[in-house]
């Protein structure tokens, strides 16, 4: 008896769970899994853009924020429907490779290279970022408290570091000054902040994180080094055919469009004085000239 | 195609850890010595605490239990933020430089261990069966006498005790990846290496290094059942 009441209270539960749902007089709307990179979802700008796209296209959008690597990887397994990441190579390399359809560009953010103020390299007085991280790694073994934090974790901010420590000269770094952790931009910068560690990050996750960060300054920017374009790709449906293609290049279009590469380009001014992450689709560049 | 893929990555993790692969070694090496450690400390101080709190009875002694059975339940990564808060270069152990070091690591996971390793012996002692403390009195055996004899018939379940201790730490994650920050060669044990492979997507490498931890783990629970048999053999 006791059982049966269960029974009917948890069935009830559930219809009227249903109910709710219908009630909005809306069909169930369309789910779309885009892959992206943790920076666009710690900053809020994709909190920002994609409400007006879900009730635009009565879609659902689960966003799944991984590094650059694993997000590629969700891609080519057809696990997400787009990516939306920046490391222009692998990216080329997804498209090349069948996985993606075609790449288009969406935004830029940069890179700023964090320090404590004190300073212990001296990169400050740098011309170009190439030239401050050789002042870290050359001086790291000599003067005290010079120490290097690094996501290590694949990610296009890695893969960013490790492209500038190349073209440096410095190779892949190596040493006790020199810690690889694995981890994401807002744990790797509390963790540079503890270690009073030389750490590289974009611009946009430093801003939001700023007022947490006591020991940590941008010591170096600017250089066109630093520059970080994000692409966003759907899926191949030819490769994996449960994707939801046709709503992926629903999104490829409102992104690129010139009304959301408008509020791109208001996103964060309010609460940082400066944008996060600068207007880069073609749409764009064919009304404001420039490239 | 994500089959082929776990597949490859599991067959070409194998071949880094025949072939000896110095970096592999370094975090399994890491992994067994926070852990091993850990549990130690553990160890000394949780076996004597259950078996105080299993065979006495004082006034108050229900908090404690219900203090003792709380602690086991301690989300790792509670534990982790908390004992980051404490090494914090800013926290009251600041000082002691242990953040992002081993020795930070081992403090945390001895906090994790500690409730498991004294809960569980307490249980096991408590669970000795009444009627052989009387018959040991009846034979006229002294207090210290039935307190050892009652510890000793717990042995197993002490044991298990340490055993469930060592597992839950050594496949905790939480505290080590806060505490440790999985630094590449000086903080890296295995479930911080998981964690990031399979960020980076690198399941299979990811997968090679859970099975390692499986093995680890079927290793240390085969050891205590042969001890055990034996054990049992001798008494």
């Amino acid at each position: 008896m006791k059982k049966a009441l269960l029974l009917l209270v948890l069935s009830t539960i559930m219809f009227s769970g249903c109910f709710l749902w219908d009630a909005r007089g809306r069909a169930q709307p369309e789910e779309l899994v885009l892959a992206t990179t943790t920076s666009t979802v710690d900053t809020g700008l994709l909190d920002f853009l994609l409400p007006e796209f879900e009730k635009e296209y009565n879609a659902k959008v689960r966003v799944v924020a991984v590094g650059t690597g694993q997000a590629i990887q969700l891609g080519r397994s057809g696990d997400a429907d787009v990516i939306l990441v920046h490391s222009r190579e692998a990216e080329e390399r997804f498209v090349n490779e069948g996985y993606g359809v075609k790449r288009y560009d969406v935004m830029y953010n940069d890179f700023v290279l964090l320090g404590p103020s004190f300073d212990p390299a001296g990169v400050s007085g740098a011309k170009t970022i190439v030239d401050a991280l050789g002042r870290i790694a050359s001086r790291a073994g000599t003067a005290q408290g010079v120490v290097f934090a690094s996501r290590g974790d694949d990610s296009g901010t890695h893969r960013k570091e490790m492209f500038l420590w190349d073209k440096a000269g410095v190779g892949a770094p190596r040493g006790e000054w020199y810690s690889s952790l694995g981890q994401g931009m807002g744990d790797t910068l509390i963790m540079a902040d503890e270690m009073r560690a030389y750490v590289l990050s974009d611009r946009g996750t430093y801003l939001s994180m700023k007022d947490k960060l006591k020991n940590l300054s941008i010591v170096f920017e600017g250089d066109e080094d630093l520059f970080n374009p994000y692409g966003i790709i759907a899926v191949n449906p030819e490769k994996h055919p449960n994707v939801n293609f046709r709503l992926a290049q629903e999104l490829i279009a409102f992104f690129t469009s010139i009304h959301v590469q408008q509020m791109i380009n208001t996103f964060g001014v309010d609460r940082y004085g400066q944008p996060l992450f600068f207007p880069n689709s073609e749409q764009w560049w064919l009304e404001h000239g420039g490239e | 195609m994500l089959l082929g893929q776990i597949v490859s990555g599991l067959s070409e993790a194998l071949k880094l850890i025949v072939e000896g692969d110095r970096e592999i070694y370094s975090i399994i090496l890491l992994s067994l010595r926070v852990s091993g450690i850990a549990l130690l400390i553990a160890t000394a101080a949780g076996v004597p605490l259950g078996a105080w709190l299993g065979l006495t009875g004082f006034p108050g002694r229900r908090v404690v239990v219900a203090l003792v059975y709380t602690g086991m339940g301690l989300p790792p990564v509670v534990v982790g933020l908390v004992v980051f808060m404490l090494l914090s270069k800013t926290g009251p152990l600041g000082a002691l430089g242990w953040l992002f070091k081993v020795p930070g690591m081992i403090l945390a996971q001895s906090i994790i261990a500690l409730p498991i390793v004294a809960g569980l012996t307490m249980t096991a002692v408590g669970g000795v069966n009444k009627n052989v403390k009387q018959q040991l009195v009846a034979l006229g055996a002294s207090p210290a006498q039935v307190r050892w004899a009652t510890l000793s018939e717990a042995r197993m379940g002490v044991l298990a005790a340490v055993l469930a201790g060592f597992g839950r730490i050594v496949a905790e994650v939480g505290a080590v990846m806060l505490v440790g920050g999985n630094i590449q060669y000086r903080t890296r044990v295995l479930t911080t290496a998981i964690v990031l492979e399979t960020r980076k997507g690198n399941f299979g490498m990811a997968l090679a290094l859970g099975s390692i931890l499986l093995v680890i783990s079927f290793v240390v629970n085969a050891a205590v059942l042969h001890l055990n048999r034996r054990g049992l053999g001798d008494s």
